[in-house]
């Protein structure tokens, strides 16, 4: 059976992406080695250039192609959008942090774009094939980058560690794929949804539960958040910004799209295991995150908890609070968050050490600096006016809306210990005297990236009015 | 002009506040100038609004509304009323004079100043604005400043009480979040409006949601006056902050839990109010009685103070209380507002003398004796005339003497709540006593007896001092002799809020 054309359009950012991966691999091979920046600059270009078709896309109905086999709707769209900005904002951060660490900077940029590839793919498969198959496209790129400064052995460990955890996850999510294809017959989610109905409860339970493992890997969801430390700490900070949003954000995508369209009709009630595993991860990963002493493994911890508020998001995905909710609050959380790994780029490459120490009186040695971390930091406790309080202020109000008060209490208790060590920081960085007068800069692009995070902090969190309306007809479009 | 005066009001001292960030280092002069000009132009704004502004007239007024996130029904929506206006008016004021008083600040003044301007509209926003989410921000813009302002030029535990009142306020304000929540989804059309819910009163018939409603409120606004047993917080914070910190702090941001009490909680959860007034009305006077006795046991001239803030906003809390508890019994209306108008002037009242005891016990422990302990002085009234003067005058008006601000809003308080809460309201008055033989007890260990010959240097205030403290002295004795100025002003409010409580 022939391709329709018009599919192919729908289809042109993932076709462009991944000659562009192609391309820049080639690009790569004929640079000297102390103009592989080039690259990254070309990879940038090359992204914004595969944004412009997806942001086109925005305003078009919701419909699937390739024989269904793959969504074209606004939440896709929305999810496209967050893995190509935050992959764009990484390799500018990334571009001068690896000069010097690692001989194999241009390689760098291409995986990153491969990953963003997957990531896209993520968002949009509509069916468990194509799904299994961008998940690992986007883990074995992790995998190489997780590893990457060969000579450091705690990035080796995080390589390993990283391939271990995410090997054996995919495993028990293939074979709770096949055990839902053994019951409904269909690898295509939309056609899963009608013949799940009648499925056997225990087989679903099993099935659903194990395809959580791999998507619940992704998303660093409690019990399959152990990685994430190690990883974040060993991993080159750039790939950790980059596994912290846009990784995280294909796996939200992927475990919506999954749960709510799928599963849903089934006879399974995920809601109640949902909500009891958004409490535990928020709440396990706040109270590890409070004795960090090394920003990166902080960030790792908050990133844990983060996922358990975005779970909330999930399991109170009914009403107009809830789908938007977890779209925003992934939004606001994109910004902040890579902003945060931004400025632990910039201060570990100057200090060569990631020990919270080092920001002591930051505020006096590059002010500009401190004041944007303090900006990340108060949106990651949630403190107004920033993207984070928005977000926040949307998922609790879903909560509410879907008679899950419980956890929207579990969730202020959380935020209140969340603010400690996000606090912490702050007061590092303000409060504490300055060992030394040396400024903290960094470079150009990476100061440029982190300016974007800046402002798409406070933009979601003062006027978050577009942000609101585009979440809206996303979340809409789910439904089909 | 006239149209957007509150915005101005609310937005000039964050105006000022960027306008410092772009002035370079080294120009501590220009910053300090730029910095009191925005204070002053914010005073003046809000000055202003006395002129359009009709006494008379009921409901709010001056009102602005804009769109601001319409997709989930959110308006920019600022007003003032009876209510708002005092408190406005207090806080330009008092951050006017803080800031004069910060001038000899020389520690980061950059950041300094910049933060209290910043908390200033923080403040300034809450009492002004009328949609739920609008206010909340505004709520939880004062927090990052204050914790600041206490945690870098704070007395030597200020990391531990800035983190304290950060984690503490948070609590309160996490709470009022949800509760925001439970009446946003319970009204209908669904709205952040707080004018609007106080009119569709959305949870009036779910006595569940409603209870849970009005603690989480109550949390919020409790923690922040503080009422005993929340207020663990505060004597901490107001001894390591410094002076200008601690005179925003008790004047201005424990008003924004009495000010929530009565322009939230008691219109917008009146049955649910009633129920609990009388458990309310036991921890204000449990406040109002510890406050003062604890104070008494005081050594430290600054937590002397601190503890009888405590004792104070018991008093505001006995009048809401009391209002409360006359919710829906027509013939004690009168006893209602009576003790509403006491409670609004007694927030006045206590900014205005609290602020000017902090000042006072800035005066002495920043730039002269560097110790506040009380045990420590004695015979300062020959040596310091001035200071003794404008201190007695803040103490004896802090205990009630007729003639003098605070003696007024406890009358009218006392009076009011009779009314309703007879056998509370005469425990309570039981407070002013303590708190009467505390202050005169301290006036006696540092103003008299044999002069202590280690102070024999001090000089009296000098010209900035003065201009901080004697705008603040003169309105103790405007509002003690004349209170109808104000009270005209709270009273139309008052009126019209307890005839919809009726």
């Amino acid at each position: 059976m022939p391709v329709p054309v018009e599919d192919l359009w729908s289809f042109v950012p993932e076709l462009w992406l991944a000659a562009l991966g192609v391309l820049l691999l080639l690009f790569d091979l004929f640079l000297p080695a102390d103009r592989k920046r080039l690259v990254g600059w070309a990879a940038v270009v090359g992204l914004l250039f595969a944004l412009v078709p997806v942001l086109g896309m925005l305003g078009i109905p919701a419909r699937t192609i390739f024989f269904d086999s793959y969504a074209a709707d606004g939440f896709a769209v929305f999810f496209k959008i967050i893995a190509l900005t935050s992959t764009i904002l990484v390799i500018l951060s990334a571009m001068d942090a690896l000069r010097g660490q690692t001989g194999f900077e241009g390689e760098m940029y291409v995986l990153l774009t491969f990953a963003a590839l997957g990531a896209c793919l993520m968002a949009a498969s509509a069916d468990l094939i194509l799904l299994a198959l961008s998940i690992e496209l986007v883990s074995l790129s992790s995998y190489v980058m997780a590893g990457y400064f060969k000579s450091d052995p705690r990035s080796n460990e995080a390589g390993i560690k990283y391939f271990l955890f995410g090997a054996a996850s995919s495993a028990v999510m293939i074979y709770g794929f096949s055990i839902l294809y053994g019951l409904t017959g269909e690898t295509n989610l939309y056609v899963i949804a009608e013949r799940v109905r009648t499925a056997p409860g225990p087989a679903l339970t099993l099935a659903v539960g194990m395809a959580l493992a791999g998507l619940g890997f992704k998303v660093s969801m409690v019990p399959f958040h152990q990685w994430t430390p190690d990883v974040y700490e060993g991993a080159p900070t750039p790939v950790a910004a980059f596994l912290s949003v846009a990784s995280k954000a294909a796996g939200f995508a992927a475990l919506v799209r999954f749960l709510v369209v799928a599963v849903e009709p089934g006879p399974v009630d995920w809601v109640a295991p949902i909500a009891v595993l958004s409490a535990v991860s928020m709440t396990l990963g706040n109270l590890l995150a409070l004795p960090q002493r090394n920003i990166k493994r902080m960030l790792a911890y908050s990133s844990i908890a983060h996922a358990g508020f975005l779970l909330m998001g999930v399991a109170a995905h009914r009403g107009d609070f809830g789908a938007p909710g977890l779209l925003i609050y992934l939004l606001a959380y994109t910004f902040t968050n890579l902003g945060a790994f931004f400025v632990a780029t910039a201060v570990g490459g100057r200090l060569g050490s990631d020990d919270m120490t080092g920001y002591a009186g930051l505020a006096q040695r590059s002010a500009g600096m401190a004041a944007v971390m303090a900006l990340f930091m108060l949106s990651l406790a949630g403190i107004p006016p920033t993207g984070g309080f928005f977000g926040k202020f949307y998922i609790f109000g879903a909560a509410i809306n879907n008679g899950l008060l419980w956890l929207a209490v579990v969730a202020v208790a959380n935020s209140v210990v969340a603010l400690y060590y996000y606090a912490n920081v702050i007061r590092v960085m303000y409060l504490l005297p300055i060992p030394s007068g040396e400024p903290v800069g960094g470079p150009g692009p990476l100061r440029l990236a982190l300016g974007i995070a800046a402002l798409g902090t406070l933009l979601v969190g003062v006027f978050p009015q577009p942000f609101v309306a585009l979440a809206g007809a996303a979340a809409m479009l789910l439904r089909m | 002009m006239e149209r957007y005066l509150l915005t101005i009001t609310v937005f000039l001292p964050l105006l000022g506040a960027l306008a410092i960030l772009l002035i370079p280092k080294g120009r501590e002069e220009l910053m300090r100038w730029v910095a009191v000009a925005a204070a002053a132009l914010a005073f003046l704004a809000s000055l202003w609004i006395l002129g359009p502004y009709e006494i008379g007239k009921a409901g709010m007024q001056l009102q602005e509304r804009y769109l601001w996130i319409p997709g989930i029904g959110i308006n920019y929506h600022l007003g003032v009323d009876g209510l708002g206006l005092p408190l406005l008016l207090m806080t330009t004021l008092l951050s006017l004079l803080s800031v004069i008083y910060s001038w000899r600040v020389d520690l980061r003044v950059k950041e300094y100043l910049f933060l209290f301007l910043l908390l200033e509209t923080g403040t300034l926003g809450v009492f002004v604005a009328l949609d739920f989410f609008l206010f909340f921000v505004f709520w939880e813009i004062t927090l990052v400043p204050m914790y600041l302002l206490i945690g870098i030029w704070g007395g030597p535990r200020r990391e531990y009480a800035a983190i304290k009142f950060f984690l503490y306020t948070l609590v309160g304000s996490l709470a009022m979040l949800l509760a925001i929540m439970l009446l946003y989804f319970s009204s209908e059309p669904r709205t952040f409006g707080i004018m609007e819910l106080i009119g569709q009163q959305p949870l009036a018939k779910a006595p569940t949601l409603a209870a849970l409603a009005f603690w989480g409120f109550f949390l919020s606004f409790a923690i922040k006056v503080p009422m005993w047993p929340f207020h663990t917080w505060l004597p901490d914070a107001h001894v390591e902050a410094p002076t200008a910190g601690s005179v925003i702090l008790a004047a201005v941001l424990l008003k924004m839990g009495t000010y929530g009490f009565v322009r939230i909680s008691l219109p917008m959860l009146p049955e649910t109010f009633k129920l609990f007034a009388m458990p309310v009305a036991i921890l204000a006077l449990l406040g109002i009685v510890y406050g003062a006795l604890v104070a008494m046991a005081q050594t430290d001239l600054k937590k002397l103070v601190a503890y009888s803030s405590v004792n104070h906003m018991g008093y505001v809390m006995l009048g809401v209380a009391a209002a409360a508890g006359a919710v829906g019994i027509p013939e004690k209306a009168h006893a209602a507002t009576i003790a509403l108008n006491g409670a609004v002037f007694e927030m006045v009242a206590h900014g205005i003398i609290t602020g000017a005891l902090f000042l006072i016990v800035g005066v002495i422990y920043d730039y002269r004796a560097h110790t506040r302990g009380v045990n420590e002085f004695g015979g300062l009234g020959a040596r310091l005339p001035v200071y003794t003067g404008v201190t007695m005058m803040a103490m004896l008006a802090s205990l009630g003497l007729p003639g003098l601000m605070g003696f007024v809003a406890e009358f009218l308080i006392f009076v009011g709540s009779f009314g309703v809460f007879p056998e509370l309201t005469a425990v309570a008055l039981t407070g002013v006593i303590f708190s009467a033989a505390m202050f005169l007890w301290t006036i006696q260990r540092i103003f008299l007896g044999p002069p202590n010959p280690r102070w024999a240097h001090l000089p009296d205030l000098d010209r900035r001092e003065v201009i901080s403290l004697a705008p603040l002295a003169a309105l103790m004795l405007i509002f003690g002799v004349y209170p109808r100025a104000l009270l005209d002003v709270i009273n139309v409010a008052m009126t019209s809020l307890v005839t919809v409580l009726r």
